[in-house]
C-alpha cells in the first residue's frame, strides 16, 4: 500500500511538473511579453515594471526563464492580477480556492450516492419504463447546456419562485453589520464540517469492527448529536445567521451541479451491475432463496462498485469543467468563476494562475481518488 | 483422411464473400440496435438537425430574401420594434440586432455538424493510431503513449480551452483540431489500446509477421480495422463534447466565430435579456435546446452502439 501510494505521488509530481512545463511553453509563445502587458496599466509606475521585468527574469534566456517560471509557481508567486489591481495572484486564489473545493466535494459525494443509488434500480429493472425514461432523463441532464440549465434553475428558484438567492457568494445587506469577514466565517464552517466527518467516521469504523448489533443505531446517533452540537454551537456563537447566509447561496449551485453530473456515476453502474449480474455467485445466491434486495445490494452491487470508483477517477475532469461553467453563471467566486473571467478580461497572470492551480486541484483530487481506491480493492496492493 | 481437392472454379470470389459476411452482421447489428430504441430515438434527432442545415440554402435562394434573413448581417425591416416576436414571416421571432432566429439556428447547424465530424474524424485517426501503435510496440512506446493519455485525462478539456483562447485566436477548425488532440491522445486512446491489445495477441497477426508483412502493413490491415467498430463508437462520444465545448466557449464569448448557437446567447446575455425568459422566451430556448438535443442524440447514439458492440452488454 505504502510502496502504492509512493509510486503513484511519484508519477503525480512528474505529471505536474510536464503540465507546468507546458504551460510556461504556452505563454511564451505569446508575442511579447507579460510585462508589457502590465505596462499598458497606466497607472502602473516605470520602477514597478523593472521589479515585474525581475519578478517574471524577462530580460534572462529562455531556459532560465523556464526556471524562474517553475520556481514562482511553486511559491506561489503568479505576480499581480489586472483586474484585481493591486491584489497578486496568490492572494486572490487563496481566498477562492476553498469554496470551490466545498462547491465541488459537496456536488461529487451527492451525486456519487445518487447516481450508485439509481444506477442499481434500473439495471434490476431492465427494459422497463423506469430505466428507459431514467436514462433519457440522466442523457439529458449529462448532455445537457450547462449554462441554460444554471439559468433555468436559477429563474425557476430564484427570480420566479424567489425562495433563493441569485448567484454570487453572499446578501451584503445581511453582512453590512456583521463582526468578521466572509472568509473567516467560510473557514469556520469549513472547520465544522471537517471535524463532523472525521467523527462520524471514526464511529462507523469503530462500531463496524466490533460487529455490534446496535450498529446502526449507534452511527445514527452519532451523526444526530454531532450534528445536534454543531447547530447549537453555531446558533450560540452569534454569527449562526451569516453563515446560514453562505449555505443558502450554496444550496442552488450545489444542486444544478449534482444534477448535471449524476448520470455518468448512475449509467456506468447500470452497465457494472448488468456484468456482474452474469456471474454464477448471483445465481447461487438466488438459489439459496435471499430476497432480491439482498441480492441485489450485497451481491450484486458491492462487485460492480469497483469499476465505478475506477471511472470516478476519470469524471474528475467532467466534474471540474462542470463547475467551472457553473461557478461563471451563478456568479460563485471560486477558482472557476476567477479563470473565466480573468480570461474574459484579458487578465493573463490571473488566468494562468488560476489554470496552474486547477490543474494541481485536480492532480491532488487524483491522489485522493488512488487512494480510496487502494483502500477499496485489496489487489491494488499487491501489485 | 480424404481430402479432396477444393473447387477453386465454384469460390466466390473474396471481395463477394467479404459483402455478404459484411451484410449478414449489419443486417443483426442493425436488430439489435432497434432492440435499444434509445439509439433510434437518438438517430431521429440527428436526421431532423441534417435536414435543418440542409433546408436552410435551399430557404436563402428561394424564398427567403438575403437582407432579411441573413444569418450574420440581415436585418428584419418589417418588424417595428427587436427583438420581435414569433410571426409567420419569422417563425421564432428576431434577436436583439432583428436578425431571424430560424436562419441562425439553421444555419449554425451545419457548422455544428462539421465541427463535431472533424473532430470525431482527428480523435478516431489520433486514438486509433495510438491504440493500434502502444499495443503493437509495448515497451517504452507504450509506456511513454499512456503516460500522455494520463495527463490528457486529467486535464479539464473546457478549462484547458478556456484558457488557450485567451492566448491565441480560436475558430472552428482549431477547436476542432484541439478537441481532436486532447481526446485522441486521451481517453479514446487508451480504450482503443485495451481493444488493440486483445488483436495483436491473435495468430493471424503472427501468420501476417511470419508471411513477411511490415509494421506498417500489419497495423494497418490487419489491426486497425478490427479497431473500427470502437473507434466509430468513440466518435459519437466526441461529437457530444465537440458541439459541448464549442456552444460553452462561444456563450462565454471566447470563440472566435461568425454564428454558432452558443453566440447567439452569447448575443441574448450582452443584450440583457437573459432573465427574462418568460417574456422573451425565443432568444434562449431555441439555441439552448438545440445544443442540448443534438449533444444528447449523439450520446444516446454512442450508448446503444455500445451495446450493439459491447457483448457483455447484450441482453441474455
Amino acid at each position: 500500500m505504502a510502496g502504492y501510494l509512493l509510486r503513484r505521488t511519484v508519477q503525480i509530481l512528474l505529471t505536474l511538473f510536464v503540465f507546468l512545463t507546458i504551460v510556461f511553453f504556452l505563454v511564451s509563445a505569446q508575442p511579447g511579453d507579460i510585462t508589457r502587458l502590465y505596462s499598458m496599466d497606466p497607472s502602473l509606475p516605470p520602477e514597478t515594471r523593472a521589479n515585474l521585468q525581475e519578478l517574471f527574469g524577462v530580460n534572462e534566456p529562455l531556459w532560465k526563464q523556464y526556471l524562474v517560471h517553475l520556481k514562482n509557481t511553486l511559491t506561489g508567486n503568479f505576480g499581480v492580477s489586472f483586474s484585481l489591481y493591486p491584489r497578486t495572484v496568490g492572494d486572490v486564489i487563496l481566498e477562492r480556492l476553498p469554496r470551490t473545493l466545498v462547491l465541488f466535494a459537496t456536488a461529487t459525494v451527492i451525486s456519487f450516492y445518487l447516481g450508485f443509488a439509481l444506477g442499481k434500480i434500473i439495471a434490476w429493472r431492465r427494459g422497463g419504463w423506469v430505466e428507459y425514461t431514467s436514462t433519457l432523463g440522466g442523457v439529458s441532464l449529462y448532455t445537457v447546456f450547462t449554462p441554460w440549465f444554471g439559468l433555468m434553475m436559477i429563474w425557476l428558484f430564484a427570480f420566479k419562485a424567489g425562495w433563493l438567492p441569485i448567484g454570487k457568494f453572499l446578501d451584503p445587506v445581511v453582512w453590512r453589520d456583521a463582526p468578521t469577514d466572509s472568509n473567516t466565517i467560510f473557514n469556520l464552517m469549513l472547520a465544522t464540517v471537517a471535524g463532523v466527518t472525521v467523527v462520524v467516521f471514526a464511529v462507523a469504523v469503530a462500531t463496524k469492527k466490533k460487529r455490534l448489533a446496535a450498529a446502526p443505531l449507534l452511527q445514527a446517533g452519532a451523526i444526530t448529536v454531532a450534528t445536534a452540537a454543531v447547530v447549537g454551537v453555531w446558533l450560540a456563537s452569534g454569527v449562526g445567521h451569516l453563515a446560514f447566509d453562505l449555505v443558502k447561496h450554496m444550496i442552488l449551485p450545489v444542486a444544478t451541479l449534482t444534477l448535471i453530473s449524476f448520470a455518468g456515476t448512475m449509467l456506468l453502474t447500470r452497465n457494472s451491475m448488468l456484468e456482474v449480474i452474469r456471474e454464477d455467485h448471483v445465481m447461487v445466491a438466488r438459489a439459496k432463496g435471499l430476497p432480491e434486495k439482498v441480492v441485489r445490494d450485497k451481491h450484486v452491487a458491492r462487485n460492480a462498485l469497483l469499476p465505478v470508483v475506477t471511472s470516478f477517477v476519470f469524471s474528475l475532469a467532467f466534474a471540474i469543467d462542470g463547475g467551472v461553467i457553473i461557478e461563471s453563471v451563478f456568479s460563485w467566486p471560486g477558482m472557476g468563476q476567477t479563470l473565466v473571467s480573468a480570461t474574459v478580461s484579458e487578465d493573463l497572470p490571473l488566468a494562468v494562475g488560476a489554470f496552474v492551480f486547477v490543474g494541481i486541484f485536480v492532480l491532488v483530487a487524483h491522489l485522493a481518488a488512488d487512494v480510496l481506491y487502494a483502500y477499496l480493492d485489496p489487489r491494488v496492493r499487491y501489485r | 483422411m480424404t481430402t479432396e481437392a477444393t473447387p477453386v472454379v465454384a469460390a466466390p470470389s473474396p471481395w463477394k464473400m467479404r459483402l455478404t459476411l459484411a451484410g449478414r452482421s449489419l443486417k443483426q447489428n442493425w436488430s439489435l440496435f432497434l432492440g435499444t430504441r434509445i439509439g433510434l430515438l437518438g438517430l431521429a434527432i440527428i436526421v431532423f438537425y441534417l435536414l435543418l442545415a440542409a433546408a436552410h440554402p435551399i430557404l436563402m435562394n428561394t424564398i427567403w430574401d438575403e437582407r432579411t434573413y441573413d444569418p450574420i448581417i440581415g436585418y428584419a425591416f418589417d418588424e417595428p420594434v427587436q427583438p420581435a416576436p414569433p410571426s409567420l414571416s419569422h417563425p421564432l421571432g428576431t434577436d436583439p440586432l432583428g436578425r431571424d432566429i430560424l436562419s441562425q439556428l439553421m444555419f449554425s447547424t451545419r457548422s455544428e455538424f462539421l465541427l463535431g465530424l472533424l473532430a470525431a474524424l482527428m480523435t478516431v485517426c489520433i486514438g486509433t493510431m495510438v491504440g493500434a501503435i502502444a499495443a503493437y510496440y509495448g515497451g517504452w512506446v507504450d509506456t511513454l503513449l499512456m503516460r500522455l493519455a494520463d495527463i490528457m485525462i486529467m486535464m479539464p478539456a473546457i478549462s484547458i480551452l478556456i484558457v488557450l483562447s485567451a492566448l491565441f485566436e480560436v475558430g472552428h477548425l482549431e477547436l476542432a483540431i484541439l478537441i481532436g488532440l486532447l481526446s485522441g491522445f486521451g481517453g479514446t486512446g487508451v480504450v482503443l489500446k485495451s481493444q488493440a491489445l486483445s488483436v495483436v495477441v491473435k495468430p493471424y497477426i503472427e501468420a501476417a509477421r511470419a508471411a513477411g508483412g511490415g509494421t506498417l502493413h500489419i497495423l494497418l490491415v490487419h489491426v486497425v480495422p478490427n479497431l473500427l467498430p470502437l473507434s466509430f463508437l468513440y466518435m459519437m462520444f466526441t461529437v457530444t463534447s465537440a458541439i459541448f465545448s464549442e456552444a460553452v466557449l462561444s456563450f462565454l464569448g471566447l470563440l472566435d466565430v461568425r454564428m454558432s448557437w452558443g453566440l447567439m446567447i452569447h448575443t441574448t446575455e450582452s443584450a440583457g435579456y437573459l432573465l427574462q425568459v418568460g417574456e422573451y422566451w425565443w432568444l434562449i430556448f431555441p439555441a439552448s435546446l438545440s445544443i442540448t438535443l443534438l449533444c444528447s442524440s449523439f450520446y444516446l447514439l454512442g450508448r446503444s452502439l455500445d451495446e450493439v458492440v459491447n457483448p457483455r452488454l447484450r441482453r441474455l
